[in-house]
């Protein structure tokens, strides 16, 4: 049966008062410093030690982004975010559902004219919204701070790169309230959500990394030649690929490493399998890639990790629809 | 008659393969107050959200001011106040921010909607709360803000669930009076309760719901004679004769219980008068001799003590 009227009905207004919400929320103030220090700490370290190692490097700003100490256990801002990003999404999402069950608003907001579809959406505008600005201003600090202290402008194509960093980053921040918000949709306890989803983050974080090597040498078939030289068969190597970018944060990793780093080499010296799909295309090595060259080739993991937000929702949107509404 | 504005036609949910409801027909009329009575579990709720439109039925048809609350929701739910069991607001928000946030997805402009809240506020009361925030909020306060929500979107019909469960009795009787005010305004109300004495004496009509089905509807008065097998009820009090004994010999007495200090008599007619007249000429002392209308909660018990099978 079709029903009538708009889905979108209130949606507007849904996403303005959770946008509020988070804003003026405790628990994002705490979120936000907690990435502000960590951003700023981060930058601080790369910016003296920069300085010391004059580079031959063209691309000199983005480091801001990458630098990592040699024998250093404090990870690179990438590093950084790709811990911090998950943990704020799920913040902010694990009880964007259940919450409004247990406070026993859920019936009477329903009981508005609108969808749930508005409902949903709206939350999850808001939290993207809330993220996105988060992002933005962290990103900004970051450049700020790179500009004052290093003293050297970013050419227009490190701004472009900087930029489509940033556009992974939130879009890699969209899959973690995604999959926050499936928990808060399935689980009524907003402890019982706020567990699964961290739970989830650690398995994919420490543990898949471990499992990945295991499963690639029990299902691909070794090849002897290569494993004398202590390399991976191809089938091994699209497997060992295929798994590790289940974790949105490898994917988000890997599309960050072809955008920061324009040198193919430096690439394939910290990332051997980006290296290999490099060769694959043909690409000439040594020289700078162009930027659209770069987009072209992080593209498949950005569109992954679109398509994970997107699915994950509509799957999260297909379990709320059929819920029941009495608490 | 005019046309009802809630017509329920062969209404029927199941929930896998237990029926909550169960094949229920009911109308109810624009400007009058009508209650959804029965144990917990016997449907009343579920009928309530199938109105809604919240929940989709298995069968039958409802029809709210003419819409269909499935195919069209937004329609009904922009006509119909819903008060829900136990019903939670914002509690970090004021109670204005609260219902803007309602009126707002009603689909009212910013300034309408506060006008609308606070002439809406007045009336429940709650005027000089009208920025704290809700966690302050006793219990009759929440609902009267719930019944605020209904006043100020301009409800044709309000659907209350449970208004008066946990409150205390100062609280529940200015629940009501709020209630009866709705009434005034010329908003048809739909109830569910499982305190007795309370609904009825706010309802015009009940339903008696048990199982998934209305076991009864009418009046209470029509219930009572229906259930009780008799339309008159009284309450003597008197000393110095048997007055039970009185009370039986009178024609008409269907019934006589001792009740309290007193004796309960249920009749077929009006038998005032002869009870008076009995008690006196018998050489008591009459102290006391009331009217009872049959209480709902007589009919209600009476009812299931017959369908105990069936219950």
């Amino acid at each position: 049966m079709r029903r009538e009227g708009s889905p979108f009905t209130g949606l507007g207004v849904v996403f303005l008062k959770e946008y509020a919400d988070h804003l003026s929320s405790i628990r994002m103030r705490v979120l936000e410093l907690l990435m502000v220090l960590a951003g700023v700490g981060v930058v601080v370290m790369v910016i003296l030690n920069v300085r010391k190692t004059v580079q031959r490097d063209d691309f000199l700003f983005l480091n801001l982004f990458l630098y990592q100490q040699e024998d250093s256990a404090v990870p690179s801002l990438l590093g950084t975010l790709s811990i911090l990003v998950p943990l704020v999404a799920i913040g902010l999402g694990f009880d964007a559902i259940n919450s409004e069950f247990n406070r026993r608003t859920m019936s009477r907001i329903l009981a508005q004219p609108i969808y749930r579809d508005a409902l949903l959406l709206g939350k999850f505008l808001a939290g993207l919204c809330t993220l996105a600005t988060g992002l933005t201003a962290l990103w900004l600090l970051i450049v700020g701070l790179g500009l004052i202290t290093m003293g050297v402008p970013p050419s227009s194509e490190e701004v472009a790169r900087g930029v489509a960093f940033l556009m992974i980053a939130i879009a890699f921040a969209g899959v973690w309230l995604a999959i926050a918000m499936f928990f808060s949709v399935v689980f009524r306890s907003t402890a019982t959500a706020a567990l699964c989803a961290l739970g989830l983050w650690l398995f994919l974080m420490l543990i898949w990394p471990l499992l990945v090597p295991i499963i690639v040498q029990m299902v691909a078939a070794p090849d002897p030649l290569a494993a004398r030289v202590g390399l991976l068969s191809d089938s091994q190597l699209n497997w060992f690929l295929g798994l590790s970018r289940v974790s949105p944060s490898s994917l988000f990793t890997d599309a960050s490493l072809v955008v920061l780093q324009p040198q193919p080499e430096a690439t394939i010296l910290r990332n051997p399998t980006i290296g290999m799909l490099t060769q694959a295309q043909g690409m000439v090595r040594g020289g700078a890639l162009p930027l659209n060259e770069s987009l072209l080739l992080a593209w498949p993991p950005i569109t992954t990790l679109i398509a994970a937000v997107i699915g994950v929702f509509a799957f999260t949107y297909v379990i709320f629809q059929r819920q029941e509404v009495r608490a | 008659m005019t046309e009802p504005v809630i017509a329920i036609r062969g209404l029927r949910k199941n929930y896998g393969r237990a029926a909550a409801v169960d094949g229920i027909d009911l109308d109810i009329h624009r400007g009058e107050i009508f209650g959804l009575l029965g144990p917990n579990g016997a449907g009343k709720t579920t009928t309530i959200l199938m109105v809604l439109g919240l929940t989709e039925s298995n069968g039958g048809t409802v029809r709210v001011l003419g819409e269909d609350p499935i195919r069209n929701p937004l329609a009904v739910k922009r006509r119909v106040g819903y008060l829900p069991d136990a019903v939670g607001f914002y509690d970090n928000l004021s109670a204005r921010e609260n219902l803007l946030y309602t009126l707002r997805l009603a689909g009212f402009s910013h300034a309408e909607a506060v006008t609308r809240i606070e002439n809406a506020m007045a009336r429940v009361r709650l005027s000089d709360v009208l920025t704290h925030k809700v966690r302050t909020f006793s219990r009759g306060m929440r609902q009267r803000l719930g019944i605020a929500e209904i006043i100020a979107k301009g409800a044709e019909i309000a659907i209350l669930d449970e208004p008066t469960s946990g409150l205390d009795p100062h609280a529940t009787l200015e629940l009501l009076d709020m209630i009866r005010d709705l009434k005034a305004d010329g908003v048809a109300v739909l109830l569910s309760s499982h305190l007795l004495d309370r609904v009825q004496s706010i309802c015009d009509r009940v339903a008696l719901f048990n199982r998934g089905l209305i076991a009864m509807q009418g009046t209470v008065k029509a219930l009572g004679e229906q259930v009780l097998g008799a339309s008159h009820a009284a309450h003597v009090e008197a000393d110095g004769v048997d007055v039970a004994a009185r009370l039986q010999d009178i024609a008409g007495v269907r019934k006589v219980e001792a009740d309290g200090r007193g004796w309960k008599l249920t009749a077929d007619r009006d038998v005032m008068a002869d009870v008076a007249q009995a008690i006196v000429q018998g050489g008591g002392r009459l102290q006391r001799l009331a009217t009872a209308e049959p209480s709902l909660e007589a009919i209600y018990t009476r009812y299931f003590e017959e369908h105990k099978d069936a219950a």
